[in-house]
């Protein structure tokens, strides 16, 4: 018998020892950040999260919400979800993103869109450039081919099932994991519609701010670019913010953009004129 | 005796011919190793297509998986149609126009107010369609995804602009489809009118299933 064992308070006591203890992956609870923008109050912080390489986070964020991600080493990919937080099966329309906009690539004021005619979130400030909405992410198989094994319990875990892990903490089932778009690795389109990807790794400390326009939940999954030409497992942390911010003024740069998604907008404050 | 052109070319009995109308949906359940003709019958036609697995409809077509694994937008003669657990569910065996559209979706009553104006929401569209045919069998909206756009012309431009080119297809154009697993087939034959996908005028399209 060990000594742990012949005490039945050791595990405890061991247990209790650990709180406290610092990893390189892991929420800050309360949440707290020294470098918010100039005229964010820390009050109104309301996440603070290291996502592991490989790993997943998820969130539930308000309208007016503002989400920092933050490209810590230059090799993060973030790969998100968006449901309205309502009403989940409202959810990111990656088509829809793209043919409304008349464009493919993400970038400052573009808007991330459900499948309403509303928008989910906006794109406020965009350093990195390199996004991509056309690959989606790894699954069990694309990883299973490429690393040997894809499993959630493995060393390799693939995107899909990081995003079934991350909705189905709201509830949601696999038929709600949809399409996502991927941020931070981006893609770019030839003539002849062959995609050429681009992984990096780059600068670390990109970084890019979104706003939530609706109530939202969003997923994220931090696993290699499906397209990643790399022969290992190749992906760092990725550190997530957010705070409280007001409702989109009528004046706003993202709002009027273009005449499509001024339409958007004014779908998504008439779905919250109650 | 007259040879009917829209069948030229295809192997096996056929088992199922129908004309689906300009602007309805269609839904059908094709078996592993049968091949699915689409016929543009008066050409200009976008053909939204989803797929399902009839085993288990949670596995259904990903435009994403698709052409992340063969590294092009574009799907061809030869692509391997992906679900979204990255297995074939269908090949491109074999069609008469150069490429076609995965990344652009389906109209929505919803989107098209975004690209046309609120007041082309009580005009018909893709989603109705394909729940009018899922809804037929327990899919609901959650079962919703990006779709093929059979016929349709999307390209990408270098600044990532994404238009819609008229149509490269032309009346009598097929597509020839071959089941890898038991699928059901979800077709909307797309009732826009506002943009040149269908030359602005919805026509019949065609389907044959041999075995």
């Amino acid at each position: 018998m060990t000594t742990n064992l012949a005490d039945p308070m050791a595990a405890r006591d061991h247990a209790r020892a650990m709180a406290g203890t610092r990893a390189d992956a892991m929420p800050v609870l309360p949440p707290a950040a020294d470098d918010l923008p100039e005229g964010v109050s820390a009050n109104d912080l309301v996440w603070e999260e290291m996502i592991a390489a490989g790993g997943y986070a998820t969130r539930r964020l308000s309208r007016g919400s503002r989400l920092r991600l933050i490209d810590l080493e230059g090799d993060a990919c973030a790969s998100l979800l968006i449901y309205n937080a309502d009403m989940p099966t409202e959810r990111l329309n990656v088509a829809d993103t793209v043919k409304v906009q008349w464009n493919a690539y993400l970038g400052e004021n573009k808007l991330l869109l459900s499948d309403m005619g509303r928008v989910l979130m906006s794109i406020l400030y965009d350093e990195a450039g390199t996004h991509d909405t056309f690959c989606g992410t790894s699954n069990a198989a694309t990883n299973e081919a490429k690393y040997g094994e894809g499993r959630n319990s493995g060393a390799f875990p693939n995107g899909r099932d990081r995003f079934l892990l991350g909705s189905a903490k709201h509830g949601l089932q696999r038929r709600d994991v949809h399409p996502c778009v991927n941020l931070f690795k981006g893609t770019r389109i030839e003539k002849d519609g062959t995609i050429t990807p681009q992984i990096g790794p780059f600068d670390s400390g990109r970084s890019m701010i979104l706003r939530a326009e609706m109530d939202v939940i969003v997923v994220i999954a931090n696993c290699p670019h499906v397209m990643d030409p790399r022969d290992e497992y190749a992906v760092t942390r990725l550190r997530a913010t957010a705070w409280r911010g007001p409702v989109t003024p009528q004046d706003d740069a993202a709002r009027n953009a273009s005449p499509e998604g001024l339409r958007a907008f004014e779908n998504v404050e008439d779905y919250y004129r109650r | 005796m007259t040879t009917d052109p829209a069948i030229t070319g295809l192997s096996g009995t056929i088992i199922h011919d129908e004309i689906v109308p300009a602007r309805a949906p269609w839904l059908h359940h094709v078996a592993k190793g049968q091949t699915l003709r689409v016929v543009d019958v008066e050409g200009n036609q976008a053909v939204d297509f989803l797929i399902y697995s009839a085993a288990d409809d949670v596995e259904r077509y990903s435009a994403q998986d698709t052409v992340a694994a063969q590294g092009n937008l574009f799907l061809k003669t030869g692509s391997v149609l992906l679900s979204n657990e990255g297995r074939p569910m269908m090949t491109i065996t074999d069609t008469s126009v150069e490429y076609h559209d995965t990344i652009g979706g389906a109209c929505s009553c919803e989107s098209n107010t975004l690209r046309y104006g609120h007041h082309t929401k009580a005009q018909h569209a893709c989603v109705e369609n394909f729940l009018e045919a899922n809804l037929t069998e327990g899919r609901g909206k959650r079962d919703m995804v990006p779709n093929i756009n059979f016929f349709m012309n999307v390209p990408v431009e270098e600044d990532g602009s994404l238009g819609i080119v008229d149509g490269i297809s032309a009346p009598g154009l097929t597509v020839d489809l071959r089941a890898e697993m038991d699928v059901i087939v979800v077709v909307s034959n797309c009732p826009q009118i506002n943009n040149p996908c269908n030359a602005f005028n919805p026509t019949p399209v065609r389907m044959i299933v041999t075995a």
